[in-house]
This record gives structure tokens, C-alpha cells and sequence, in this order.
């Protein structure tokens, strides 16, 4: 290890985070059987050896269904978080390139992040009738602002800049410019915001569905799991709010050392460290 | 003093453009909603045993069938006399049914918001001047799981923790059940208050600590404190009067924006513990399609976080006199 410089240890710790978020979704997929089967001999089982995460009041595996909830919420946080980044770098971009454009977008930027975030999925997700659609348009809908807002800055900044505007005056045609000289600017950005946004689009689509605004009831996700676990607390039943939930923030934490590790590489003022 | 006055009163006409979009936008989602509130609230079987005329009484009830633009202005126009109609489900008017809930939520918001804030640039500071030690790494540590960790499973936790294991604090509500409004006394009220508000802290205050530790370490790598270094002053007096002054813009914008965080935890947290707050209310008016009350507390709650970004905006001028002098140059 001391022989690896910093760039080679990143590089190896991001490759750890992606791999062990593949095993844990496709581990989800293969249990998804497991976590729906009921066993009504073994209900409530604390945890122990043959149910490490024990089991619930209908004596379904704990731990099968927290990885299929685990899986379930990695992608929808892959699709949601690509939905929304792609949408903030078209406003984002459109905003900065019209100033009636720009007017009307960062009032919409304005008006979205006055709403407090979560009644904003709760409003969108109710708009498309709740369920995967639902929350599915609901966080990828609702996390544009923050990016949209970095990147318009981002190219209002590119316009000044001597060759974007020599080019200009050459008469490159503007959709050339935009192809040529600012979306390879803005990539790094586009990409770092992306990877930032999986665990806030992962937490979101666990609240909300935690809410009842989300997943219906007999699909294994986080958020349901956790709200049936409400019900149990009291009795005593830790383990059934306790993995589930611990393993939800292992994950987050990943994809935030992801994105961390991601951001290091592709800053220009770190990559080389 | 004529500038800010402008200032103030660009900024609230803005803000009144602003409420008027939200209210649009909330209103067009809840009515967009494929989901039928009299099958939400009565159940499939309810409406089957039900004649024409009663479902008919139901659907004007609960404004059907009425065209959109119809509707919205008709809101639109109560809503300017500040009456925002009556909720469907409590059977009162919106702003009875918000006044009450906000009563309860606000102690806990407020509690929050000034711990969250207080500690956080406490810890903010303290991580910035200790960067790379130990109490650094700790902080950004606390500060890195805490906002990975969702609000409701950290309140679920805690609930396991005190109530259940420990049977510290009550389990839920916001006051002891079955008991008369005049006999919960101000302990009562305190105990179940303290779990959501110390929840709400917990989450709030990770934001704002780091935020506040990247500009503590900006600060001290300027040329000022190198040059106050060099003037031989100490550690502590360069951090509380080069450091604390230059924080304090972004500390204010952090501070404010924060309440749009806080109202949303609010919402987690108050559903974990059976608080009836304002998010709760929030909740169940979603649940149950009661379109006039969810409208009313978006509403309500984006007054208060564009309020608060207003506040925010104000307050730079008294605090730095340079945006106080600029904003004075530039009208």
C-alpha cells in the first residue's frame, strides 16, 4: 500500500465501492424470491444462525428482504439520478444561454427550492398516483435546482472566456460552440453532480415511501420495511428497524465515497495529487 | 435607508410572485392526481353499497367534477383574503387546522434550528481550526454518516433506544394519552418534545458544520491571518476576530436556508413519533386527498422559507457594510 500514491488508492477504493454495490444489487435480485416467502413456523425469530437479520411477523427472512430493498433502491436511484442530472444540464444550459430563458428558469429554480423538499415529492408523487411511477417522478423531478443552478453558472462563466468568445466572433454556429467547447467543460461537473445525487435520491425515495407516497406495501423496499417495523418497536423488536436501516446508510455512505473519490480525480487541482 | 426599503420591497414583491407560482404548481400536481379521493376515503366496497344521489353529494363534496381554472381561481381569490377554505378531512377551516398544528410544530422547529445552528458552527469552527487532527476527522466523520443516515430511521433508533429500552421518554404523541387538556403540565409537553427536537438537531446540525468548516479553512489560508500570524497573534483571537467575522455571511445564508430542511425533517419526524404537527398534518391530507389543507400547508410553509431567504438578505446589509455601501452605489 505505501508504494500506491494518492491517485492509485482512490482509484482502488472506487473500485471497492462499485463492486460491492453490483454484489448488493444483484444479491437483491436473487433473494427477491427468498424475501417474499412466509414461513409462518419461524415468525419473529431475533436475530441468529440461519436468519442473521432475524425474521418478521410473518417469518419472512430479514436479511433477504433488506438486500432486495438495498437493490430496489440502488436503481431507482441509478434511473432517478440520471433523470434529473440530465434535466438540470439541459436547463441548467438553456438558462444561461437566453436571458428570457434564464429569467424564467431560475424562477422556477426559485420557486422548487421554496417548497420544502420532501412535501415537493410528496406533491409530485401524489401528481403520477404514488407507487414506483410515482416516487420515480417524484425524486428525479424534484432534485434538478441545486445542479441546474451550478451548471447555469458554470457556462455564464464559460461565455467570457476568450475562446468561447473568439469563436463567436468566427462565426461557429452556437450549437457547434455549445458541442465543442462547453459540454467537455462541463463534464466533470455533470459527472461529480451525478454521483453526489444517488444518495440523496436513495434517501428521499426511502422517506417518501416510508411515507406511504412511494412503493406499495408489498414490495421489500427500505421504507416499507422500516414503516411495517413501526408497528413492532414497542414489543421490543429491534433487529426489524435496526439491520435494515443500518445497512440503507452503508449503502448512502458508499455512494458518498464514491462521489468524494470520483470529484478528487476529475478536479484538476487534486487529480494529480 | 431609501435603497433597503427598495431592496426590501423588490424582494417581497418576488416573494409574492413566488407564492403565487407555488400555489399554482401545488395545486395543478393535486388535481393532476389520477388517484380518486372518494375511493382513497370511502374504499371500493363503501362505493359500491351507495346509491347515484349519495355519491353524487360525495363528488361535490369533494370538488370532483368542477373544471380546473374554476377551481384555482376560485381558491386563488378566498385564498387572498387569507381564507383557505376547509379541510376535507379534519372538517375545519384550513388555517384553524394550520394555526394549531404550527403551534406545536413551531416549539420543536425553532428548538432545532437554533441548536442546529449554534452547534454546528460551533463544531464548524473547531473542525476548521484544528484541520487534519483528530477533532477534524471526528467531526467530518459525525458530519459524513449523520447525512447519509435518513431522519426517520435515525428517530426510529432513538425511539428504540429511550423509549423502549431505556423507558426514558414517552413513545409517541405530544402529550400523555387520555388526559385532560388542563392537567398535562409543561413537564408532559417537554418529555415528548425532546426526542423530535433532539432528532431534528442531530440531522440539522451536519449541513451546517461542514459548510461552515470549508470556509474556516478558506479563511485561515488567506493572506490576513497569514499576516496576523506574522503580527504574532494567537490561535484563538485570530479565529474568533478574523475568522467568526468573515464566516458570518455564509453562516446567516446556511442558517436560513436551513429552514426548508428543518420543515421537511419535521415532516419524518413528526410521522415516527406521532407528533401532531404540522408535517403530520401534511401526511395524512396526502394520504387522504384533502387538497384544500395539503395546498394551504405548502403555501405556508414556502411563505416561511421565502421569509426566511428574505430575512437572510436583510441581514447581510446590517452585517457587512460592504454589500450595505454596494447595494446603495448600485440603485
Amino acid at each position: 500500500m505505501s508504494r500506491w500514491n494518492q491517485r492509485k488508492r482512490t482509484l482502488a477504493l472506487l473500485g471497492c465501492a462499485a463492486l460491492l454495490l453490483c454484489a448488493v444489487t444483484v444479491a437483491g435480485l436473487l433473494f427477491q424470491p427468498l424475501a417474499m416467502e412466509t414461513d409462518f413456523a419461524n415468525k419473529q425469530l431475533a436475530p441468529g444462525p440461519g436468519h442473521w437479520f432475524g425474521t418478521d411477523w410473518m417469518g419472512r427472512d430479514m436479511l433477504a428482504r433488506t438486500l432486495t430493498g438495498l437493490s430496489l433502491s440502488i436503481r431507482i436511484g441509478l434511473l432517478t439520478a440520471v433523470v434529473s442530472a440530465l434535466l438540470s444540464v439541459l436547463l441548467g444550459v438553456t438558462a444561461a444561454l437566453g436571458r428570457r430563458a434564464d429569467a424564467v428558469i431560475s424562477w422556477c429554480i426559485d420557486l422548487f427550492l421554496g417548497i420544502p423538499h420532501i412535501l415537493l415529492v410528496m406533491l409530485i408523487s401524489l401528481a403520477f398516483g404514488r407507487g414506483f411511477v410515482g416516487v420515480v417522478a417524484g425524486v428525479s423531478l424534484s432534485h434538478w435546482p441545486s445542479l441546474a443552478r451550478v451548471i447555469r453558472g458554470e457556462v455564464l462563466q464559460l461565455r467570457q472566456t476568450t475562446y468561447v468568445r473568439a469563436a463567436e466572433r468566427l462565426g461557429v454556429p452556437r450549437g457547434r460552440i455549445i458541442r465543442r467547447h462547453m459540454l467537455p467543460h462541463l463534464l466533470p461537473q455533470f459527472l461529480t453532480g451525478l454521483i453526489l445525487q444517488f444518495p440523496h435520491a436513495i434517501l428521499h425515495e426511502a422517506s417518501v415511501t416510508f411515507l406511504g407516497f412511494g412503493l406499495s406495501p408489498e414490495q421489500p423496499a427500505i421504507g416499507v420495511i422500516l414503516s411495517e417495523s413501526m408497528r413492532y418497536l414497542t414489543t421490543g423488536k429491534w433487529w426489524l428497524a435496526l439491520f435494515p436501516g443500518l445497512s440503507l446508510v452503508l449503502v448512502v455512505l458508499l455512494f458518498a465515497a464514491l462521489g468524494e473519490g470520483v470529484r478528487r480525480l476529475l478536479h484538476p487541482a487534486s487529480a494529480h495529487q | 435607508m431609501k435603497h433597503r426599503l427598495q431592496f426590501a420591497g423588490k424582494k417581497l414583491l418576488r416573494m409574492a410572485l413566488l407564492l403565487l407560482g407555488v400555489s399554482l404548481v401545488a395545486f395543478l400536481l393535486m388535481s393532476l392526481s389520477p388517484l380518486d379521493p372518494l375511493q382513497t376515503n370511502m374504499g371500493q366496497a363503501a362505493l359500491g353499497s351507495m346509491s347515484e344521489e349519495q355519491i353524487q353529494r360525495l363528488e361535490e363534496y369533494w370538488g370532483v367534477n368542477e373544471p380546473l381554472p374554476q377551481r384555482y381561481l376560485g381558491w386563488l381569490s378566498d385564498a387572498l383574503r387569507l381564507d383557505f377554505g376547509t379541510s376535507l378531512l379534519y372538517r375545519q377551516p384550513v388555517m384553524e387546522v394550520i394555526g394549531q398544528r404550527l403551534a406545536s410544530s413551531l416549539g420543536l422547529m425553532v428548538t432545532a434550528w437554533v441548536l442546529s445552528g449554534v452547534l454546528g458552527v460551533t463544531l464548524g469552527l473547531l473542525a476548521g481550526a484544528t484541520r487534519g487532527r483528530l477533532p477534524d476527522r471526528l467531526i467530518r466523520g459525525y458530519c459524513l454518516v449523520i447525512s447519509s443516515t435518513p431522519a426517520f430511521w435515525l428517530a426510529l433508533l432513538l425511539l428504540m433506544i429511550f423509549s423502549v429500552w431505556l423507558g426514558w421518554l414517552p413513545i409517541g404523541l405530544a402529550v400523555p394519552i387520555g388526559m385532560e387538556a388542563s392537567q398535562v403540565t409543561w413537564q408532559d409537553l417537554l418529555s415528548h418534545a425532546i426526542l423530535p427536537a433532539v432528532t431534528l438537531s442531530i440531522t440539522g446540525v451536519a449541513n451546517i458544520a461542514l459548510h461552515t468548516r470549508e470556509k474556516v479553512v478558506d479563511v485561515l489560508d488567506s493572506d490576513y491571518v497569514l499576516f496576523a500570524r506574522a503580527r504574532g497573534e494567537s490561535g484563538r483571537a485570530i479565529l474568533l476576530r478574523h475568522g467568526l467575522r468573515n464566516i458570518l455571511l455564509p453562516a446567516i445564508t446556511l442558517q436560513f436556508t436551513s429552514i426548508s430542511e428543518i420543515i421537511g425533517g419535521s415532516v419524518l419526524v413528526e410521522q415516527v413519533f406521532s407528533y401532531p404537527g404540522l408535517g403530520q398534518a401534511a401526511v395524512t391530507a396526502g394520504l387522504g386527498s384533502d387538497l384544500p389543507l395539503l395546498l394551504g400547508i405548502t403555501v405556508v410553509t414556502a411563505a416561511i422559507v421565502f421569509l426566511g431567504s428574505l430575512s437572510a438578505d436583510l441581514l447581510y446589509g446590517a452585517v457587512d457594510p460592504r454589500i450595505r455601501r454596494g447595494v446603495a452605489r448600485h440603485s
